[in-house]
């Protein structure tokens, strides 16, 4: 097997599937942390609501990723979305609304209440509360959260492939079609790779963002 | 000045409801720092935050420097008004400077102002502030951190301050110190106070006055000394406890039963034979012997009989002396130390000023419990 004879041959189809691959999981999670981040800090102020987005969140995520797709198809169609990226990126949104929701959610709620308590008292608005005190103390776990999505999201994309949507995936699903072994490994080579490096990039942003005085709790109490 | 006016708070609607504070009239006059004493569930602190709309009143008036608080904007009420709790919460994702700044920038002072404000507040509190500006809370030891606390508080000088417990997190030692700290403190800026305790020593040093409560229900509102002296009902009396004639001693002053000017007194340049010639004829069974105003010891008839010089050479000096500013406590703990039944008091300047004996304490206790023995017959 001449797993790099195929990339020096491909490498253009390579770079471009990528692209492809990181365009689609970061347009869903950019648009998942759009929406996800504000209903999980909303749900924070209503504990009943909370319970149902959540439990909903959950439903959607069990759903395998397959059904999903096929699930979406009909109704898309009719928009005239039925198969390529449209419905990738909407269901790799909606996929990303449980961790994204849940670890908002928890991060905010989380916050010590008597530094609410202390920044209600001193006159802060709960607008200014919000972004002084409970997102600098939420984010490293917010982060958390997008960085578990993203990572989930470049495998559900490389599935959807199956819908026309592009990406990595499609090496695998044309090397199984073709018995191409170096075709299949190659595309689930550059999935890996690129889970690894967003991973890793994900961590750096959490670091990048986190207050030094948070850093310096966490590593006062490990 | 901070107005209670027959304010209720009840918690939980139809049959389950509480009655956390029942029907509270007092007063808190300018300049004052007036404690909330009780066990806890007995709505002190339940009062304390309805004063800044943390709570809502459920009936009665809360008036600050005249204005209804139900009447005023809750942010820009609490902006006016210091708040410090027990848990400090100090910003952790902040620094120490933007910790203070918080209330200041809600202001909008310009940062200039602010930063200026901080360090004034760092210094007073005893922190230096190029060393601990740009420190972030956690760094701090749980005294220091209450110290920022309490300069957040007064970041924009307010004239109100709510301080629930707000030295109730850190050990004995060091709350003792930030006490005196913040006594000193309180002296200069003489700031309108509610401070919410359960701490009946911390109640008696830090209050002007005190307001005991119990079930929601004000109690007694005096100053420390009729409260340890007269306390109202049993309630109090256990609450205050059985050794308040004690606790009574850390509250007096010396100057209020010293004897001012005593009579057996003598400068030291005079003549031992002339001095014992005095002290023989008052019958003193000592004299202090005093250089420049200053007592530098003192003679007995006894000391002096076989002595032909300058009394001053043969004054035998005090172990300790005492202010006229100490408290009894302090002068009784120096009179068992020492085993001396008479003290020399000075003033600031240690100039002397007069003498106390335990007769004096002992007179001046028997005098404001007077009535309580009465009651006792």
């Amino acid at each position: 097997m001449d797993i790099i004879g195929f990339f020096q041959n491909n490498y253009e189809r390579t770079l471009l599937l990528t692209w492809e691959h990181v365009w689609i999981v970061a347009l869903s999670v950019f648009l998942a942390t759009l929406i996800g981040v504000p209903i999980g800090i909303a749900i924070t102020r209503n504990q009943k609501a909370a319970a149902k987005v959540i439990n909903s969140a959950n439903v959607l995520m069990t759903t395998p990723s397959i059904a999903l797709f096929g699930l979406m198809l009909p109704i898309l169609a009719v928009f005239g979305f039925g198969l390529g990226k449209v419905p990738a990126v909407i269901a790799l949104v909606l996929y990303s609304q449980l961790p994204i929701i849940r670890n908002t959610y928890i991060a905010i709620k989380n916050v010590p209440p008597e530094l609410i308590d202390a920044g209600k008292g001193l006159g802060m608005s709960s607008w200014r509360r919000l972004r002084e005190i409970e997102i600098p103390l939420a984010i490293p776990v917010i982060i958390a959260g997008l960085r578990t999505a993203a990572v989930m999201n470049i495998g559900i994309a490389a599935i959807a492939a199956y819908i026309g949507a592009g990406g990595l995936g499609v090496f695998i699903q044309q090397g199984i079609a073709r018995v191409y072994d170096e075709m299949i490994i190659g595309g689930a080579i550059m999935v890996s790779l690129l889970a690894i490096l967003v991973d890793a990039g994900m961590a750096l942003l959490e670091r990048l963002v986190t207050s030094k005085g948070i850093k310096l709790e966490k590593a006062l109490k490990s | 000045m901070i107005q209670y006016e027959k304010v209720t708070k009840i918690f939980g609607t139809g049959e389950d409801t509480v009655t956390a504070v029942d029907n509270v009239t007092l007063d808190i006059d300018k300049g004052k720092l007036v404690t909330f004493l009780g066990p806890s569930g007995c709505g002190k602190t339940t009062l304390l935050r309805m004063t800044n709309r943390l709570l809502n009143i459920s009936s009665g008036k809360i008036i600050i420097n005249g204005k209804n608080v139900m009447e005023m904007d809750p942010v820009k009420l609490r902006q006016s008004i210091g708040y410090a709790i027990q848990q400090i919460g100090l910003f952790p994702n902040k620094t120490i400077y933007e910790n203070i700044a918080t209330v200041p920038r809600l202001l909008k002072w310009d940062e200039k102002r602010t930063s200026e404000r901080a360090d004034e507040l760092l210094d007073m509190l005893r922190l230096e502030p190029s060393s601990f500006r740009d420190r972030y809370p956690v760094e701090l030891s749980g005294g220091q951190q209450q110290r920022v606390g309490v300069a957040r508080c007064l970041a924009a000088d307010p004239e109100i301050l709510l301080m629930d417990e707000p030295f109730g997190a850190i050990d004995p030692i060091n709350r003792e110190v930030i006490q005196n700290e913040f006594l000193r403190i309180q002296g200069k800026l003489k700031k309108t106070i509610a401070f919410v305790t359960h701490d009946i020593h911390e109640a008696i040093k830090m209050g002007d006055r005190i307001a005991i409560f119990q079930g929601g229900k004000l109690v007694q509102y005096d100053t420390p000394e009729i409260i340890l002296t007269q306390p109202r009902n049993q309630y109090i009396a256990d609450f205050v406890g059985a050794d308040r004639a004690l606790k009574v001693l850390g509250i007096i002053r010396c100057r209020e039963v010293m004897e001012k000017s005593p009579p057996n007194v003598v400068q030291g340049s005079m003549n031992t034979k002339e001095v014992l010639k005095m002290m023989e004829e008052h019958n003193w069974k000592h004299a202090v012997v005093l250089l420049k105003s200053r007592p530098i010891g003192y003679v007995t008839p006894k000391a002096l009989k076989y002595e032909d010089t300058e009394v001053r050479e043969i004054a035998r000096p005090y172990p300790v002396t005492v202010e006229e500013g100490s408290v009894l406590r302090d002068v009784m703990s120096h009179m068992l130390m020492y085993d001396m039944r008479v003290i020399c008091v000075t003033d600031e300047e240690e100039r002397f000023t007069g003498l106390v004996s335990l007769n004096h304490i002992q007179k001046h206790l028997i005098d404001i419990y007077a009535e309580d023995m009465r009651e006792n017959v």
